[in-house]
């Protein structure tokens, strides 16, 4: 009962795969602008003098961050309708990948806006700053340097969250992959091949990300 | 008639929750020993070694946990293994595990200070003498806040063995809610039950990550 493996199948349902990467990318994408979105209204929410918002910013990080993906996505599916929102799953999938990442953003940037002294504040209107200026080159861009690393890992966690997708049948990669497989039967070669694609898409979005960070956040050398 | 959601319901979710502890704990088990084995290589000092346990760690962390259960299912199948579902996901994960606890550790090992491993050499203790009595049990410590993230980390991947289709907790959970129509519910109680594992593991990792912090500070 010899099984041969043919990596064919792949080949010729590369193009579909392709323009799969590129359906994760958007996801992923959108996701993480929804992600930010709800990190700073969370950040600036979180640190209101309301004590009930603070206890619901609280609340939402933390059941956000100890329940699965596949659970949340799968209650979002079901309860989005039921606030009047009827999304297709592409939809729900972004709404579902900004509210987990949205958790994780709140708990990352609130350590970035800790880590400004209040005296550097001080400091920048000593020197004669508008107060646009002070935010701007004294809190926001060494808040974000300090944040880009942890905040960019997430995002790449984020995107390979997106697989799981699939399971509301979200147009993405994994769902690609799924259709391939069960109209050739060759899932070994199939998810062995998509494995690699999404390797691929971490290694581009790294480098996309490095490079911002060459630009905007390097420091000054002259 | 469709049932409605009562106490058949909530004991079968339980039953998937015990399925989702019990692969947990062998996933984690699995992943100690395994991921021991790598944090060491990766630190052996042995450029070759060192680069191939660096490219099996890239590829766990660049890659979807989902992906890599389906290419272990699937690869496991076709070696002609007649292996239960439960023995596949439990590989799948123990895999993954043994490549995120092996960064950790690896992480830990190099952050306790050079000066341990050199005082260990100049005492003239061996190799295994020097990481089992001096730098392991440092690093242990110096790793437990990170060692229980990815704890949780663990709890909560293991529902996608649900996809391919190990009835565990979240398995459990689509069934019930297909058979009740009340989806709702019962995954609000899906999650409660992820909930009550995950955040006492949670909440234990960042007090323990605070004190050490304060620690390091001293």
């Amino acid at each position: 009962m010899g099984y041969t493996l043919d990596f064919s199948v792949v080949w010729h349902a590369m193009p579909a795969l392709l323009w799969g990467c590129v359906g994760t990318l958007g996801l992923a994408l959108a996701g993480m602008t929804l992600a930010m979105v709800i990190g700073v209204g969370g950040v600036a929410a979180r640190d209101s003098t309301a004590a009930w918002l603070r206890a619901i910013v609280i609340g939402f990080v933390e059941i956000v961050r100890n329940t699965p993906f596949l659970v949340q996505i799968f209650f979002l599916f079901f309860a989005l309708p039921l606030v009047g929102l009827k999304l297709n799953p592409t939809a729900t999938a972004i709404i579902a990948l900004g509210v987990n990442g949205g958790a994780y953003a709140i708990e990352i940037m609130r350590g970035g806006v800790q880590s400004i002294h209040k005296g550097q504040i001080e400091a920048g209107y000593a020197l004669g700053l508008h107060k646009g200026q002070v935010f701007r080159f004294i809190v926001l861009k060494p808040a974000l340097r300090a944040i880009y690393p942890s905040l960019t890992g997430q995002f790449i966690m984020l995107t390979l969250t997106s697989s799981i997708c699939s399971a509301v049948s979200a147009y993405e990669l994994t769902s690609v992959a799924q259709r391939i497989e069960s109209d050739t039967f060759r899932s070994f070669e199939v998810y062995f091949s998509v494995t690699f694609l999404y390797l691929a898409i971490s290694w581009l979005l790294m480098l996309g990300f490095a490079v911002i960070s060459h630009r905007f956040f390097s420091y000054p050398t002259r | 008639m469709t049932p409605h959601f009562g106490l058949a319901e909530f004991g079968f979710l339980l039953r998937g929750l015990q399925w989702t502890v019990l692969l947990t704990l062998v996933a984690f088990a699995g992943g100690f020993t395994a991921g021991l084995a790598v944090a060491l290589l990766r630190t052996c000092g042995h450029k070759g070694v060192e680069w191939i346990t660096r490219i099996y760690i890239g590829i766990f962390q660049g890659t979807p946990l989902l992906l890599q259960l389906f290419v272990v299912y699937y690869g496991l199948a076709l070696t002609g293994l007649k292996l239960d579902a439960f023995v596949a996901v439990a590989i799948g994960f123990t895999v993954n595990a043994s490549a995120f606890l092996g960064e950790i550790w690896r992480g830990a090992i190099q952050a306790v200070p050079r000066g341990q491993t050199e005082a260990a050499m100049a005492l003239g203790l061996h190799y295994s003498s020097r990481m089992r009595d001096i730098v392991l049990p440092q690093a242990i410590r110096i790793s437990l806040p990170a060692t229980i993230g990815y704890l949780v980390q663990l709890i909560k991947g293991t529902s996608l063995a649900a996809i391919v289709g190990f009835i565990e907790l979240a398995r459990a959970g689509q069934i019930v809610s297909n058979q009740t129509f009340q989806p709702l519910l019962v995954f609000g109680v899906v999650g409660a039950m992820y909930f009550i594992l995950c955040w006492p593991l949670s909440w234990w990792g960042s007090r323990m990550e605070a004190r050490l912090a304060l620690a390091s500070q001293r």
